[in-house]
């Protein structure tokens, strides 16, 4: 294997019943830098069925090309199917680095396509960058978490390509989009080996928002004891809507039964990793800032301005819960509608 | 039936802590556990031993150390338990330890294979996959039940982020479990005597069907550049101010973030 035959950045752009997630476009962001940095170019892998016409949005967000695989096998997402295109289409072009976004689709996937191509597989990266090493070597660095967010460690492939990384939703910022941009479609026609299709899909049922899991969540809205019963967290509630999140609660309000355990944060419960975690009359107590301190922005309201929930907060407000709380969602309320 | 269920030896993440000064991870006194997603995947083996019959093997590899972990594999209600210990598996990463696992498999008999997730010290979600690959089976994963049907395919509920689904699937598989989905059951009390009288066999790389050039850190592609303690946040500012400004800060930040 000659390193420098393998070019180019691929994103997977997943899509799900014919709309591209976010994190398609998030990773076409991370790529351009990367393929900058490279002097490369990025390519977008979009594959699915009665997809085609959305390779130009994919261009707009930053390809400079789209491989379009389009048939009814590609319909929904499954394992074998996918991997069969993904693999013939990196065999076939050779990318440099591959990213995939680190969710049930990336990661079943990615693996999967890392065991058949025998490549090096990163997950869950929160950064990307590329770095010549003394010999002149250049390879992709991603960086990731480790033992439950205590360790992070920077992890590179120097002997073999794709270079591939699976990055969580939410953690990459897209570019914005430039309407018109120019780029290239490639129709790629797979040859599927129908013999290796062993698992078939027999329904889809959409989740009730009510389970929805907490440590998924992009906006939580938590809270602990001073929030004080339900009526106060009808109101976190109120304002989690407004920001289209969920409520999560501290250990206190569990214990005494105001909230159920799927909705804890903290060593006990769950370890969250939100883009905005708003703590509202929670203290912050070691173990609970030991689920919430990877957030990536940290809004807390608390009474005593002594609390140790402002040590990791990026906003503090000194406060009354019960006034702000209800000011912040009527206003939230207004901003959207604009 | 014959189900190999894949158990890994994790230390208990949430109990490791950070030296202030030094800024490594404290690992003394740090309890070793079953990888909870892994005992998710062996109560569904069991469950399914416990309605259709079934035969039991958990596999794990590791230190020596992680006898005590399948010894309470044993006391749960497995029939047999292997352990992959050799220098020549060391620095392995996920596809490397994929690899071994699989010759392992190879070796031995059966109809399905569990395996957890995640583990909880890594959190790759990698190996199960991998796993899967190397042996030419179809997966499926984030797995939360396994029904057996009358015509011999398995029927699996997998939860998805925003959706849940019902596959089936024909023939020797790979599952990964989640576990979320149910919950493990407690080792009996004879079962924890009868533990200790039960052979944990111990198997090296010679044993399996691998080339050994494929192995620990030569057959790993991912190589650890560095490592280091996550950065200490700069601390936040913190305002005590009217309610109405409150809101102003709010809405302002949340707008620079661009959350709204």
């Amino acid at each position: 294997m000659e390193k420098k035959d393998y070019k180019n950045v691929f994103v997977f752009a997943e899509q799900r019943e014919g709309v591209i997630q976010p994190v398609a476009f998030e990773l076409l962001g991370k790529a351009r830098d990367l393929a900058e940095d490279l002097g490369e170019k990025v390519v977008a892998l979009l594959l699915g069925y009665g997809i085609k016409d959305q390779a130009q949005t994919l261009i707009e967000f930053g390809a400079d090309e789209v491989i379009v695989a389009d048939t009814p096998e590609l319909e929904h997402y499954l394992s074998e199917q996918y991997s069969q295109v993904m693999s013939q289409i990196i065999i076939d072009r050779k990318p440099n680095i591959v990213l995939y976004g680190a969710t049930t689709i990336g990661r079943d996937m990615a693996p999967r396509l890392a065991s058949r191509l025998k490549a090096g597989l990163t997950a869950d990266c929160t950064k990307l960058e590329v770095k010549a090493d003394d010999k002149g070597e250049v390879d992709l660095h991603s960086t990731r978490p480790a033992f439950g967010g205590n360790l992070m460690a920077t992890i590179v492939c120097p002997n073999t390509r794709p270079q591939m990384s699976t990055v969580r939703p939410g953690v990459m910022q897209k570019m914005e989009r430039q309407p018109g941009r120019q780029g290239v479609v490639t129709e790629f026609a797979p040859k599927f080996d129908t013999s290796k299709f062993k698992v078939k899909l027999i329904e889809t049922i959409k989740a009730d928002k009510q389970v929805a899991d907490i440590s998924e969540a992009k906006i939580l809205v938590s809270g602990g004891r001073g929030v004080r019963n339900k009526e106060g967290f009808d109101k976190l509630q109120a304002l989690a809507d407004t920001l289209g999140g969920q409520v999560a609660s501290s250990r206190a309000m569990v214990d005494n039964g105001v909230m159920p355990h799927e909705c804890q944060v903290g060593q006990t419960g769950k370890t969250v990793r939100p883009g905005l975690y708003m703590a509202c009359g929670i203290s912050g107590a070691i173990q609970h800032l030991a689920g919430m301190e990877e957030s990536d922005f940290i809004i807390a309201i608390n009474k005593d301005k002594f609390a140790p929930i402002f040590s990791v907060a990026d906003l503090g407000i000194v406060g009354d819960l019960h006034k702000i709380v209800p000011m912040l969602t009527e206003r939230l309320k207004k901003e959207m509608a604009k | 039936m014959n189900i190999i269920v894949c158990i890994k030896q994790v230390p208990d993440t949430t109990e490791i802590k950070i030296d202030p000064v030094k800024g490594t991870l404290i690992r003394e006194g740090v309890p070793s556990i079953m990888n909870p997603d892994d005992k998710g995947g062996l109560e569904l083996a069991l469950q399914l031993k416990d309605q259709y019959g079934a035969n039991v093997t958990v596999i794990s590899m590791g230190p020596p150390q992680a006898d005590v972990m399948l010894r309470e594999a044993y006391a749960m209600g497995v029939d047999r338990a292997i352990l992959l210990s050799d220098r020549k598996f060391a620095g392995a990463d996920t596809l490397a330890t994929s690899y071994a696992l699989s010759g392992l498999c190879r070796m031995l008999d059966y109809d399905l294979i569990i395996a957890g997730r995640q583990a909880i010290d890594g959190d790759t979600a990698q190996v199960g996959p991998e796993l899967a690959e190397h042996l030419g089976l179809p997966q499926i994963t984030y797995v939360a039940d396994i029904k057996l049907m009358d015509n011999g395919h398995l029927q699996v509920r997998k939860e998805n982020e925003d959706s849940v689904q019902v596959l089936e699937v024909e023939g020797k598989c790979l599952l990964t479990v989640l576990a979320s989905a149910v919950k493990p059951r407690y080792m009996s009390v004879s079962g924890i005597v009868e533990a200790y009288d039960k052979e944990v066999e111990v198997w090296s790389a010679d044993k399996i069907d691998v080339d050994e050039n494929l192995l620990g850190l030569k057959g790993s592609p991912t190589k650890v550049f560095q490592s280091f303690p996550k950065a200490l946040k700069a601390p936040g500012e913190v305002h005590e101010v009217s309610e109405e400004e409150a809101v102003e800060l709010i809405v302002n930040k949340l707008k620079e973030k661009h959350i709204i």
